[in-house]
């Protein structure tokens, strides 16, 4: 079957926020390659690729804003541009996430801790969890599938659950060593921003939601859980 | 209130419109939208009884205003028409001047006050959002005013003989944009005091001027809901491929 104009356009803007995530995708890999192996020259590549990201992000508001002026959307259309243009600001936002952890790994302002501490607060596991959110994501969009959102969104409560235990890990570890309190808190903005990216993660599962089965689930995710 | 009870239309063996259900509220805004031939115009047009005159026309089930079916025997379609006023695709000013335009309705509904007349003829200019354009010229021919104002001049003359009802067939799709915003701006202000049914072609009108929306297709009201709902998560798919251009 021929394809639309109006289609096809759509089509574009799609493929642009696939070429984005995928990007942010690599952005967080890196940056978790770059904390866990303690890389400064791969945080570096992260750090210098952030601006390709906010670029995509620009890129995707400006034609996404083009579509609505031109092709005047609605219904499945109408929810599928809207949400494709949440969608970029908050992979902008992660990528942000992405590039603030490359940059204290350059800076060296959380590498005094020590690895059994790193497996102690399972930060590898959380990077993993955030990860396979975004993934997750990528492929509740293409496949159109809101099947997968209460899953995504019960792997965040994993992500907030080890959070919440990591606390407690570096208050004793602190208190056993009041000298490496600074690294000790660096660290935690390490977790923090693992934490949010997870967040994120979520507000992505919201907007696939909402443009699939115009479902709001802002405020009220409990439901959509697994 | 307009309700359509169990309606069937047919042009001779053409089953134009099947089995149509449909309540419109008081001071309401309805459109109708659907591709040509789907029936939507036929639809609107049994409001005012303007299909009785079709060879071979023929109705089964209710229409009611105010709970009173207007086909009843009872009924006498010039006082119908009085109460349902309408406004064609096409501004169809007489060849008359712009006033004479505007009092036809009441004169020959037989009223003679004249300045009954004239205060009525300026209230449904104003009504219409012309009287301003207007005032100083009424005495010119209606076929000196633009397109756009010929067509408020129409909605002028149907609002003179005080109806409750204004049925409107694509009354701005031979209109500029300007035109088109105040025909959609005078829609808007007149649903405080009238009930509104208009058909249209243009699917960004219906969604800005309607408060619900009946889409239509092979004769049969696919989906009727709150306009909001329609243009952004309508029921039924084939509204939603037809509202957003992946019909046939």
């Amino acid at each position: 079957m021929i394809m639309k104009h109006t289609e096809k356009e759509l089509t574009l803007l799609r493929d642009e926020v696939s070429q984005m995530w995928g990007l942010v995708l690599s952005q967080l890999e890196k940056a978790r390659q770059a904390y866990m192996n303690n890389d400064a020259e791969l945080a570096r590549e992260v750090a210098s690729r952030e601006k390709r990201v906010d670029t995509y992000e620009l890129k995707i508001d400006s034609d996404c804003e083009n579509y609505i002026a031109l092709f005047g959307p609605v219904a499945v259309d109408l929810r599928l541009v809207l949400s494709l243009i949440k969608i970029s600001g908050t992979l902008e936002r992660i990528a942000d996430f992405a590039d603030g952890i490359a940059r204290q790994v350059i800076s060296g302002s959380c590498m005094a801790i020590p690895d059994s501490l790193k497996e102690d607060l399972r930060i590898d596991k959380m990077f993993a969890t955030v990860i396979s959110m975004l993934s997750d994501c990528f492929v509740a969009l293409e496949s159109e599938n809101t099947k997968l959102s209460g899953h995504i969104l019960a792997k965040d409560d994993i992500v907030d659950e080890i959070l919440h235990d990591d606390k407690r890990v570096l208050a004793e570890y602190i208190q056993q060593d009041p000298q490496q309190a600074l690294p000790a808190l660096e660290t935690m903005l390490v977790l923090r921003k693992i934490e949010r990216i997870g967040d994120h993660c979520g507000n992505i599962v919201e907007e696939i939601v909402f443009y699939i089965d115009a479902k709001i689930l802002k405020h009220n995710r409990n439901n959509e859980k697994e | 209130m307009i309700e359509a009870k169990n309606i069937d239309f047919y042009y001779g063996d053409f089953h134009a419109l099947k089995n149509i259900n449909m309540v419109m509220e008081d001071h309401t805004v309805t459109a109708f939208i659907g591709p040509s031939g789907c029936g939507k115009s036929t639809f609107l047009r049994l409001f005012n009884r303007m299909n009785d005159l079709i060879p071979g026309a023929r109705l089964e089930g209710e229409c009611l205003i105010d709970g009173k079916n207007i086909y009843d025997k009872s009924v006498v379609v010039d006082e119908l028409r009085k109460n349902v006023g309408m406004v064609f695709q096409k501004p169809n000013p007489f060849p008359k001047s712009i006033f004479e335009n505007v009092a036809y309705g009441l004169r020959v509904n037989g009223v003679k006050d004249k300045a009954f007349i004239a205060q009525k003829v300026e209230e449904s200019l104003k009504g219409a959002a012309l009287w301003e354009e207007v005032k100083d010229k009424l005495k010119k021919s209606a076929y000196e005013l633009s397109g756009g104002q010929q067509q408020r001049l129409c909605i002028a003359r149907a609002l003179a003989v005080s109806p409750s009802i204004l049925l409107m067939d694509e009354p701005a799709s031979a209109l500029d944009p300007i035109s088109t915003s105040k025909i959609e701006e005078l829609i808007h202000s007149l649903k405080n005091d009238y009930t509104i049914v208009i058909v249209t072609h243009n699917m960004q009108q219906a969604a800005r001027v309607s408060d619900k929306t009946g889409f239509f297709m092979l004769g049969e009201l696919v989906e009727y809901n709150d306009t909001k709902k329609m243009f952004l998560n309508p029921d039924k798919v084939q509204t939603q491929n037809y509202i957003t251009g992946r019909f046939g």
